[in-house]
């Protein structure tokens, strides 16, 4: 069976202008929401305190509101998660009081003698200097992860593939950011750990495709980077869209069966995955291109003289809009 | 023809071998069981066992096994019932030295035990618990040192009769002003002798004469690390009165220490007793009055109080104490240098070493006792209601002969064994919170969604796992088969290995795993993609299975390296489950890299490997 026919040739690169403006719409949408609403950090960054509680019976917000302001509670948020009956609620760090931990024990206190028969289901506390830590050390992650990547491109291929690499990787991560910015979604450590996996995910599409183009580039004779950009593509079409695929598969799974607690995780993966697919095809190709990659710059340095292949290949800024194989 | 050599196959035999025991411990369930364990992380005493065997029956409790390690007990029951019976007889029947916890042993049979195969360590999320980051006040340490020593300093300087105004802590810093230069000059070489850790320097006014003195810097941070050790042998000690099966107590970092009580539902009570405290006293031994006569008749004499030694038998004190824990700044055993006996050797500061002094003088001859004292959280029941609050527990651990007088630095020796040395050191130590201590992080997860996360964790893997073998199967018949016996001998791998490794299996690490599965699947996709390329291209199958394996190697390894750079950074800055989520991933793509080129290759060369002509390939 085949998803992608034998020898398709769709002409992914006379398409990337399109695509281009795609990308900078939806960045543009993230960018403004990024600024105007920003992210929606989570405990483990803001620091504060989160009580989980489960009821017997879908709980009464306002009741339980009313409940928590006569216990001398005035700055918290509740809110359902996932069934009426999980209840959550939120108080943000107090930086002048350092007794934050006693906090959650005075919270169930009052909910339980409102409400016997209460199941406590998780308690969290970060306290603000945590919190900074944590924000540090996720962006440091995210840094060292991109540099380090970096290096091992430029090692294994050229300069320009890798700055292609970060260039497709940064589009992705900037699209993932702005659509968790658009959705609200709790932004938490798990939520950091999802975005390391989507530079990975990202990464392996686009050397699967720039190792594939560096193959192409040495074997065939004729044609133009654009060109042979173009074929990489559609030889790589048939295994980027099965992978994808059956990754979705299993994020799906963990999306709707994983829990409450992992859905954020999930949610922020499956976007990543699909732009990560899309930007491998899109995106990574043509930032190579614009930054003239050409024969040369792949031959192995030494290599006998049959194998050597047509050398006059020149890259015509003009010819990018053609392309075409 | 494609044919692997013998030994690639007995490599794959043997590591799937070597997987399958590894991984089948997580097969078995748990049995309930009681743990027994000493309060002070003692040795357990070699007859315990026939004394727990005696209890249980004398109870008519079946029990299934007793198993003994020398750090603790563990008796399996049948059921969760017999188990809380059990718990309870033996809390009562022990003497307050032990603790009695309720566990889930894993029932891993005894000739996979033999091979060290024991089950994945589940994280906190999942079995439930509390987690706590405690940071250590430095600060309020280092002022503590400073007092200490401000205190010696006083000593130094009456001892050596030189006159001083004042001597004070300001900041960092102790400063000592003095009422010439001829007193300043004597001060600072009476105090470069005798307390070898300040660092001296001179500060002169126009009409004052000053000394500066600060810690040295590496003394100081000496003294912070034993501040921090100190205070996790008194946490240890306190998460031993919560009856916990597997407390994690570490230090993280230079200044905070990580606690792990798996179990623990009422987070309240965790708290109180991380917070409550123990202390020392030393009291002088009134030997003039018979312990056993007072305790016998009730008639105390008046300037003593009664106590009890461990061993039960009573003791009478003076009523006035000599030294407390406040005074102890440390306690340390080791052998006596001339006897070579195992020995105690503590040190106090000015102010306890002048009382002691004082004492021990006046006493040679007569025995010094120390106390410990513990305020240990309790629930009482008060006209049927539950009350919370704590118990003042005081015991006697030691009490020895003064042989001569002395001060700041004293050894106990007479002690029965190099253990025996150790335990009162410990004990003497635990007696001391060197620092202040408060939470800053934590971070409990009900039992209730513990189950929920295992039981969600479980389910996505298996539908995510079922998904993919349905698709791969659909899209690359034989081959897909193939390539899905991987895909199961990867998920063994990673299950083993992380046994294997005594890795803690936390819902972000299956996250970890359901991802591998879908990634894992990758290597196969871009090699069968290959092979049908060069099938299209007009290849014979076997060379088509030859240069599509061959071909896309490169690939994969590039592919997985970054993915495992991205993986590493993440194990290396993150924290806590997030690292559960980076080892399941760095793990799964390693297995992967076996199963989906080796593996699978093995397999395809037996279906299509032996054959002379294969007309087509069912890819």
């Amino acid at each position: 069976m085949d998803i992608i026919k034998a020898n398709t040739s769709i002409n992914f690169m006379r398409q990337r202008n399109t695509a281009l403006i795609i990308s900078a719409i939806i960045l543009l949408i993230g960018v403004v929401s990024l600024v105007t609403r920003g992210i929606n950090f989570g405990l483990d960054f803001t620091g504060g305190t989160l009580i989980e509680v489960s009821y017997p019976a879908a709980a009464d917000l306002g009741e339980l509101r009313d409940t928590l302001t006569d216990a001398g509670f005035d700055d918290f948020t509740v809110q359902t998660f996932g069934t009426a009956r999980d209840i959550v609620v939120r108080i943000p760090a107090d930086q002048d009081d350092e007794s934050g931990a006693d906090l959650s024990t005075q919270v169930l206190n009052a909910l339980s003698a409102a409400t016997p028969g209460i199941d406590l289901r998780r308690v969290e506390f970060v306290g603000p200097q945590v919190g900074q830590e944590l924000a540090e050390q996720g962006g440091l992650a995210l840094l060292y992860a991109i540099i380090g990547i970096l290096l091992y491109i430029s090692f294994r291929f050229q300069w320009r593939f890798a700055v292609g690499a970060v260039a497709a990787l940064v589009h992705d991560v900037l699209l993932v950011v702005g659509i968790l910015s658009i959705f609200q979604i709790n932004f938490d450590l798990t939520v950091v750990a999802a975005i390391l996996a989507v530079i990975g995910y990202s990464l392996n599409d686009t050397i699967v495709l720039y190792d594939r183009l560096r193959e192409n580039f040495r074997v065939k004779r004729k044609g133009t980077p654009v060109e042979l950009c173009n074929l990489s593509i559609n030889q790589m079409l048939g295994r980027t869209l099965m992978t994808s695929l059956t990754t979705l598969l299993v994020l799906i799974a963990l999306f709707y069966f994983g829990g409450e607690i992992i859905h954020a995780f999930a949610f922020t993966l499956i976007i990543g995955v699909i732009v990560g697919t899309y930007s491998s095809i899109y995106i990574a190709g043509s930032a190579a291109i614009l930054l003239g990659v050409s024969k040369q710059d792949l031959m192995p340095v030494a290599k006998e003289g049959a194998d050597q292949p047509d050398q006059e290949t020149e890259v015509l800024p003009e010819r990018f809009r053609r392309g075409g194989a | 023809m494609n044919r692997f050599p013998p030994w690639k196959y007995a490599l794959l035999i043997i590591a799937l071998g070597i997987g399958m025991i590894y991984a089948l411990p997580n097969l078995f369930g748990d049995d309930p069981a009681v743990q027994v364990s000493s309060l002070r992380g003692f040795e357990l005493e070699a007859d315990l066992p026939n004394r727990i065997e005696t209890l249980l029956s004398s109870a008519d409790i079946a029990y299934n096994s007793i198993s003994f390690e020398p750090q603790r007990l563990l008796v399996r029951l049948d059921n969760p019932d017999l188990q809380a019976r059990a718990a309870d007889l033996l809390r009562d029947s022990l003497a307050e030295d032990y603790v009695v916890a309720l566990n889930l042993a894993p029932s891993t049979p005894g000739w996979l035990r033999v091979l060290r195969a024991e089950p994945m360590v589940l994280g906190l999320d999942l079995q439930g618990g509390v987690h706590f980051l405690m940071q250590v006040d430095m600060d309020a340490a280092r002022t503590q040192q400073l007092e200490r020593f401000v205190s010696d300093v006083r000593t130094v300087l009456r001892q050596g009769n030189v006159r001083y105004r004042s001597v004070r802590v300001d900041r960092n810093h102790i400063v000592a002003e003095m009422r010439s230069a001829e007193d300043r000059d004597a001060a600072m070489r009476l105090i470069e002798r005798e307390l070898d850790e300040l660092v001296l320097e001179s500060r002169d006014g126009s009409e004052t004469f000053n000394i500066r003195a600060s810690i040295d810097e590496s003394i100081l941070q000496d003294l912070q690390q034993t501040a921090l050790r100190q205070n996790i042998t008194t946490l240890r000690n306190r998460v031993n009165e919560l009856g916990v099966s597997e407390p994690v107590i570490q230090q993280q970092g230079a200044e905070r220490i990580v606690v792990q009580l798996p179990g623990v539902q009422d987070t309240a009570e965790a708290k109180r007793v991380l917070g409550s405290t123990a202390t020392i006293e030393y009291r002088g031994v009134d030997e003039q009055n018979d312990p056993f006569e007072a305790h016998r008749t009730g008639r105390i004499p008046p300037q003593s109080r009664l106590y009890f030694m461990r061993d039960g038998s009573p003791i009478l004190l003076s009523r006035t104490v000599i030294a407390s824990g406040d005074n102890l700044v440390g306690a340390a055993a080791g052998f006596d240098q001339q006897t070579g006996q195992p020995n105690v050797v503590v040190t106090l500061d000015g102010v306890g070493a002048r009382r002691m002094l004082e004492h021990t003088s006046q006493n040679v001859g007569n025995r010094m006792a120390v106390v410990f004292i513990e305020h240990r959280p309790e629930t009482r029941e008060v006209d049927g209601e539950e009350v919370q609050g704590t118990r003042r527990v005081e015991e006697v651990i030691s009490a020895a002969v003064t042989r001569e007088p002395f001060g700041r630095r004293f050894q106990t020796t007479g002690l029965g064994s190099a253990t025996e040395a150790t335990q009162l050191a410990m004990l003497l130590r635990a007696g001391a919170l060197a620092a202040p201590m408060q939470i800053i992080e934590e971070r409990t997860v009900g039992p209730s969604l513990g189950q929920d996360n295992i039981d969600q964790g479980f389910r996505s893997v298996l539908i995510g796992f079922v998904l993919v073998l349905i698709v791969m199967a659909v899209y690359y018949r034989v081959f897909g088969l193939v390539a899905n016996l991987a895909l199961t001998a990867n998920l063994v791998l990673i299950v083993a290995l992380l046994s294997l490794l005594g890795a803690t299996l936390t819902l972000p690490g299956i996250a970890g795993i359901v991802l591998t599965v879908g990634m894992a699947v990758d290597a196969n996709v871009l090699i069968f993609e290959r092979i049908r390329e060069e099938l299209r291209n007009g290849n014979t199958p076997q060379a088509a299975i030859r240069a599509g394996y061959e071909k896309a190697f490169s690939t994969i390894a590039d592919a997985n390296v970054t993915t495992l750079i991205a993986a590493i950074v993440l194990f290396m800055f993150g924290t806590g489950p997030i690292k559960g989520f980076a080892v399941t991933l760095s793990l799964g793509i390693a297995t992967s890299m076996f199963t989906a080129i080796i593996g699978t290759r093995g397999v395809i060369n037996l279906i299509y490997g032996r054959r002379k002509r294969v007309q087509a390939l069912a890819i």
